[in-house]
């Protein structure tokens, strides 16, 4: 198993550590509920390392990411980022990813984990426009700086103007003493905040100035299991539970990335024939009205116990203390205020269609 | 790690107190220290007779959910009502508040079985 540059620096605040993705990571510190609430009304810190980071270049780098991803990247302009996903030809999902616009013919794609050598193989299969692909995601760090307080907590430390950073967009400048930071304007909360990328040997130093920097505004580390069930409120896809090789974009509400206008891009004949036709099922979020938690991969299922789809994702929501999920269902059954049924240990548990995002700003 | 002496433990990580022929039924200080936050404990089998070792119930935290086990044979005669309102008391109050079921033993003898403080300790390491 590998480590984070981190790894020994959350042992010693006492995270409790789990593996994932082959690296042995943080999943809480203090406990899932509090950590949720620092992000959803202060600023936490979360150790996201594990992320890939493939760096494309050159003059075929554009038709490259073009042709392997669903989203328009050709309307990216240097200082923006991108979320999109790569089709697998079958009509599912290799990867959900986010693409930046470093600089002319030069591109990051930050990719999940649990999929950098699948992605890579899969991005390397189709480079026949020489563009050079470089996998540095054992050379990278990143932090996620979460929440309300992100910008109050971090502006000593850099000597651009943090709240001029655009949502999805990014600079590449002095970060906590360490030059050329990418500090991009995203994250997985929904409560705002920053991605820092630097090398791993300035983390350590990084991490340090930001516990120093943030000590205001009672900045803590936030760990995996929180992560979860703040992208879950938000209704933000997990790659492996809402989307993966058998769900299409367009069946996962990935539709805003879908973009069929621009030129080839794989399954882009199968996607435009799917969006014609319809799919034939959708992703749900829908809020628990009787007492139970839905989980990965329960039943769910209509007034009569015939089963119409899958939960994909589930939790109770910290911030709101409800049962909440995703799941698939079939299309005709899947609007708004619609009445499901989740099968809960041999129960059929009452719940309804929802609109996302779950959690919505005070 | 909190392990009372005066309680008897099981394997899953439940505490038992035995009064008579009533055991009052929790999960350990480990096992809540383990689980996280909890979010929901599912007891539905108020008034059924089960063997030991039967699911008796559910707790779930944030990411997980785990079946609660007969410590004993016997009869729920009762559960912990406060939880379904509250169920971060398993988590604040392990041993006293955050107790789950009380059972009225079909076989006293089983208690034989269960592991003493010291016994439950070294399994936990």
């Amino acid at each position: 198993m590998k480590d984070t540059a981190l790894s020994n620096k959350h042992i010693a605040l006492g995270a409790k550590m789990v593996p994932f993705a082959g690296y042995n990571m943080p999943v809480q510190y203090e406990g899932v509920n509090s950590e949720h609430q620092t992000v959803r009304e202060g600023v936490g810190v979360f150790d996201v390392s594990h992320m890939g980071e493939f760096f494309i270049s050159g003059p075929g780098a554009l038709d490259l990411i073009q042709k392997i991803t669903s989203n328009d990247a050709s309307t990216l302009t240097i200082g923006r980022a991108q979320y999109s996903c790569m089709p697998n030809g079958k009509g599912g999902i290799v990867d959900d990813l986010i693409i930046y616009k470093l600089k002319e013919e030069e591109y990051l794609l930050v990719v999940n984990a649990s999929n950098i050598k699948k992605d890579w193989d899969w991005i390397s299969s189709f480079n026949t426009y020489g563009a050079e692909m470089k996998d540095l995601s054992e050379d990278y760090s990143l932090l996620a700086i979460q929440g309300p307080k992100a910008i109050e907590a971090m502006q000593s430390l850099s000597s651009i103007n943090l709240a001029e950073i655009k949502y999805y967009h990014f600079e590449v400048a002095d970060f906590a003493g360490v030059d050329d930071v990418i500090i991009s304007a995203t994250g997985y909360t929904g409560s705002g905040g920053f991605e820092i990328y630097c090398k791993n040997e300035n983390a350590s130093q990084v991490w340090d100035k930001v516990f120093e920097a943030g000590a205001v505004c009672d900045i803590k580390p936030i760990g995996l299991a929180a992560r979860d069930t703040l992208r879950l409120e938000m209704g933000f896809c997990l790659y492996g539970n809402d989307i993966d090789d058998t769900t299409s974009p367009l069946e996962a509400g990935l539709g805003w990335i879908t973009k069929l206008a621009k030129d080839d891009f794989n399954d882009k004949a199968f996607l435009a024939k799917q969006k014609e036709e319809g799919t034939t099922r959708k992703l749900i979020a829908f809020e628990m009205i009787d007492r139970g938690i839905p989980r990965h991969n329960y039943p769910i299922v209509d007034t009569n116990g015939n089963t119409i789809g899958r939960v994909t994702s589930g939790t109770m929501s910290p911030s709101m203390k409800k049962s909440i999920g995703l799941g698939y269902v079939t299309k005709n059954l899947s609007a708004v205020d619609n009445e499901i049924f989740v099968e809960i240990r041999n129960k059929q548990v009452k719940a309804k269609i929802v609109k996302l995002p779950f959690y919505k700003k005070a | 790690m909190n392990i009372p002496e005066n309680l008897k433990y099981t394997k899953d990580h439940e505490w038992v107190r035995i009064e008579g022929d009533v055991a009052t039924v929790g999960i350990t200080d480990f096992a809540q220290g383990e689980l996280g936050d909890i979010v929901y404990v599912e007891i539905e089998t108020e008034g059924e007779t089960l063997d030991i070792e039967e699911v008796f119930g559910s707790v779930e935290a944030v990411k997980t959910v785990s079946d609660l086990f007969m410590p004993l044979s016997g009869e729920i005669i009762e559960f912990n009502e406060e939880l379904e309102s509250s169920p971060e008391t398993v988590n604040s109050d392990a041993y006293n508040d955050g107790w789950m079921v009380k059972i009225k033993l079909s076989n006293v003898e089983e208690v034989e079985g269960l592991l003493d403080a010291t016994a439950y300790s070294a399994l936990i390491g």
